[in-house]
């Protein structure tokens, strides 16, 4: 038989873990899904919230139990048991989280790898960025190619230049020749989106996304996101870029293919031009 | 099991110094003078920098830039940032404490270099007046604590320039503070007394001043350029010149990661002295908590990137930093399962010195955790520069540093002065504290991750409400510091004598009158070869001739 206290801290812990899922699943602590990358975001999430919550309460209780449990009661005297060490516990505290962590790296390199970051920013055909002499593009997010493959039809990719100054963000789009303050992106088409700043440093972030990426002066960097719900969503700098860095904002409107097609016509300083 | 308590004898030694308050206004080669001079000066520091963040709070209860002028707001932003950084925690972990009781520790009577020692303290009021002073002359520096440019080189140069020259002199401080306190603790020694037997404090302020000697000049260097940039028109950094500004991030986050470090590791030394005194248990393994701050110290020189995930990195990169980083989580773990064996079965006397301490477990715990996540790229790309890495980082440095610093003037008080701290006081003000803190920033990591980034004077009106309990948490902390410092002033005039060792501690600075004597011990140093010998039957007591056999080996 196990001793009371062993069953009782393994219902005390089986009851956290379950608590901890069944709050990650039913407490909402992020904005809208809006994009191809969310969803895998937020399964990430979950999982870091799960692990670091039973974590946190964990050590948090056995902090307040011994307070209440170990303090010195009226009329003790003397000392505590001179226990130094104990060499399976500390193995034991040292691999379990050994293994907490490599299991938390190895399943962010799959989300990450799912989001697209692994794959090399190779030149599609249709795109010259003509930004910036320099030939090498770093960073953003790749693609998320899983999402168009999935798809029976397949989605042209949208290309825009994005340009970013103290306290603005202007949007190109080469294909139209259109400069817009405001981004706009048919849903569900895949979006490569270079990008430079002629500055300072800013950040583009679309919460709704979970994305973000610097804007560089004079190192061009890259982005690819696909949008998969139609909306107005924040824009934001995240990267302080002088006084007016909290009023640098912008909106992206994700529409259906009929009203970007409309916007893009309006727009489009080419006549002919086919979106 | 062995402690050497020398006979006292009556003479004193002769007194080179000034004595009474005005040595602690002088060039005082005492280590304990200056260790607090380092403590009041940087608590002085404290309060101006938290004058700054209620400003901060106040502007951010309305979501319009309304309180003060967009560009002063970035002022008080960036002083804010630089002086509780650089003049508060990391002057008092390191100078403060260190000062005052690495001699002690290594039983020495002073530490190995005194007039570099005073010349390290009194780099530091300077700076700090010149570097807030500037707000006033031409206006501060407006480009946040990290400075990075183009920012810094296109914001008004005066500023940035005096606040270039503060840090230069900070960092100066700091570098020859570390090589003191690495020469005090390996030269110093008291013969007999071995390596594995010094105090857990010694081995956090021996990695810790590692990391200031290897990182800090790194950061001089870079912001000498960066000067040279903003004064000389160089183009290190500058893009229009074909300077680079990621290479500027990348070395100053070579420095300003160790420097959280060394923010934390001296706090997890000195818990590592509080907890085993008022729980009268040894340090519960002490060497795996000797491998594990080696092990932080060697990590920490190779995680720098994790703060530039969305600043272009490229993949390999990414990765290397994100697994570099998740497992400073593991040698960080042992400390903290270490402390709570150390509290496990104890006779936990529940005092102010102890509810901080355990205070600052549980804050650091959580901002831990929240850490490894933002070391996971696709994590941190949604999260980065946005009030969630404030959340973090305040977890971290307020929960966790400043949480240690009032536990450790609660413990350490008596010595200092002789008298108690009103125990009542203090358990309100850690109350307030905890309370205060914990209102004023876990509501920051919903407004991160919904979309509030950080160092921005107006924003969203929907983060209205949760940006005013914030503040109101601000406002509960600040109140806190009143039973704080009634606390200190009454005590020291009107408190209860505390004689020589009221926590009846083994470590060596409690084996001394209080406060000790100018060097430290009349007579010869005690040997301790067992600082945490609580629970052992017989009282660990070496006759001092045997003390005096083990000197001549
Ligand atoms: C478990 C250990 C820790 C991990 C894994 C960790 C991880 C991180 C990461 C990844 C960031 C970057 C977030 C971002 O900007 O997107 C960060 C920021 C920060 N961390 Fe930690 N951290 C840890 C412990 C600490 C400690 C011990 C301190 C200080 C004593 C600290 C202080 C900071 C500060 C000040 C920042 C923000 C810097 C800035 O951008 O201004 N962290 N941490
Ligand atoms: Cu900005
Ligand atoms: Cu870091």
């Amino acid at each position: 038989m196990l001793p009371l206290t062993a069953i009782y801290t393994i219902i005390i812990s089986v009851g956290l873990i379950f608590g901890c899922i069944w709050a990650s699943n039913n407490f909402n602590f992020l904005p809208v899904v809006a994009s191809s990358n969310a969803p895998i975001y937020d399964e990430l999430f979950k999982v870091l919230f799960v692990i670091g919550t039973i974590l946190f309460i964990g050590m948090t209780a056995l902090v307040i139990y011994s307070l209440i449990k170990f303090r010195k009661k009226p009329g003790q005297e003397g000392d505590g048991p001179p226990i130094e060490e104990n060499l399976p516990l500390e193995i034991l505290w040292t691999a379990v989280p050994a293994v907490v962590v490599l299991f938390v790296g190895l399943y962010s390199y799959d989300i990450y790898n799912r989001m697209g970051g692994m794959q090399l920013h190779s030149h599609n055909n249709d795109i010259h960025h003509t930004m910036s002499s320099q030939e090498r593009i770093w960073g953003g997010i790749g693609e998320a190619s899983t999402q168009v493959k999935d798809d029976s039809q397949v989605f042209p990719v949208v290309n825009v230049e994005l340009s970013a100054m103290q306290f603005a963000f202007l949007f190109n789009y080469p294909k139209g020749n259109i400069i817009s303050g405001e981004l706009h992106v048919p849903v569900g088409h895949p979006v490569r989106m270079t990008m430079e700043s002629t500055d300072v440093i800013h950040a583009f972030w679309v919460p709704e996304f979970r994305l973000k990426q610097d804007v560089i002066p004079g190192q061009p960097t890259i982005l690819n996101f696909t949008p998969t719900k139609t909306g107005r969503y924040p824009i934001i700098c995240a990267e302080l870029c002088g006084p007016y860095h909290g009023g640098m904002r912008s909106t992206v409107v994700v529409e259906e293919q009929a009203e970007y097609d409309d916007w893009f016509q309006k727009n489009s300083k080419l006549s002919e031009v086919e979106a | 099991m062995s402690i050497s308590l020398p006979p006292k004898t009556e003479s004193q030694p002769e007194k080179l110094q000034p004595t009474g308050w005005l040595r602690y206004l002088s060039f005082s080669l005492d280590h304990k003078v200056i260790g607090l001079q380092y403590l009041i000066c940087g608590f002085v520091f404290y309060l101006i920098g938290g004058v700054l963040a209620g400003a901060i709070r106040i502007e951010l209860t309305s979501p319009m830039s309304d309180f003060m002028a967009r560009d002063v707001y970035n002022q008080v932003l960036t002083l804010h940032g630089t002086i509780m950084i650089f003049l508060w925690i990391v002057p008092v972990v390191n100078g403060a404490f260190g000062n005052y009781l690495i001699p002690f520790y290594v039983g020495a009577r002073d530490m190995a270099f005194p007039r570099l020692n005073a010349v390290a303290f009194w780099l530091i009021p300077p700076a700090g007046l010149m570097l807030i002073s500037s707000y006033f002359i031409n206006g501060a520096a407006q480009s946040g604590w990290t400075a990075y440019p183009p920012l810094s080189i296109t914001t008004p140069a005066p500023g940035q320039i005096v606040w270039i020259i503060s840090v230069l002199l900070l960092g100066g401080s700091s570098i020859f503070g570390g090589i003191n306190f690495i020469a005090t603790i390996l030269k110093l020694r008291r013969p007999g007394l071995k390596l594995m037997q010094l105090p857990m404090y010694c081995w956090a302020m021996l990695g810790t001043s590692i990391l200031v000697v290897l990182s800090t000049p790194v950061l001089a260097g870079t912001l000498i350029l960066l000067s040279f940039d903003i004064v000389a028109h160089t183009g290190f950094f500058n893009p229009t010149l074909g300077g680079n500004v990621i290479v500027y991030q990348h070395l100053f986050w070579f420095y300003s990661h160790p420097a959280v470090y060394i923010m934390v590791l001296p706090a997890f030394g000195l818990v590592s002295e509080i907890l085993p005194v008022h729980s009268r248990k040894p340090l519960f393994g002490y060497v795996t908590m000797v491998y594990s701050i080696m092990a932080i110290v060697v990590l920490g020189l190779v995680v720098w990137a994790h703060h530039m995930f969305t600043s272009g990195t490229p993949p390999w990169m990414r990765l290397f930093f994100t697994i570099a980083t998740s497992f400073i989580a593991v040698p960080t773990g042992i400390k903290f399962f270490n402390w709570v064996a150390t509290l496990w079965g104890g006779r936990i006397s529940i005092n102010s010195a102890i509810l901080f301490s355990c205070g600052f477990i549980v804050n650091f715990i959580l901002g831990g955790i929240t850490g490894v996540a933002l070391a996971q790229v696709p994590f941190d790309v949604h999260v980065h520069d946005t009030y969630f890495v404030v959340a973090h980082f305040h977890y971290i440095v307020y929960g966790g540093s400043v949480f240690v610093i009032f536990s450790s003037i609660y413990h350490w008080y008596p010595k200092f002065t002789g008298k108690m701290l009103n125990e009542n006081w203090g358990k309100l003000h850690f109350l307030m504290t905890f309370i205060g803190f914990n209102l004023c920033f876990a509501p920051q990591h919903w407004l991160g991750l919904n979309g509030m980034p950080r160092r921005v004077a107006e924003y969203d009106p929907q983060f209205t409400f949760v940006n005013q309990l914030s503040s109101m948490g601000a406002l509960l902390m600040a109140i806190s510091t009143l039973p704080f410092l009634w606390n200190v002033v009454y005590s020291f005039l009107k408190g209860e004598e505390s004689g020589d060792n009221p926590w009846e501690g083994l470590t060596a600075e409690w084996l001394t009158t209080s406060p000790p004597p100018i060097e430290n011990w009349i007579g010869d140093a005690p040997l301790v070869v067992e600082p945490y010998g609580y629970g052992k039957k017989e009282k660990p007591q070496i006759p001092s001739e045997t003390a005096m056999k083990e000197d001549k080996k």
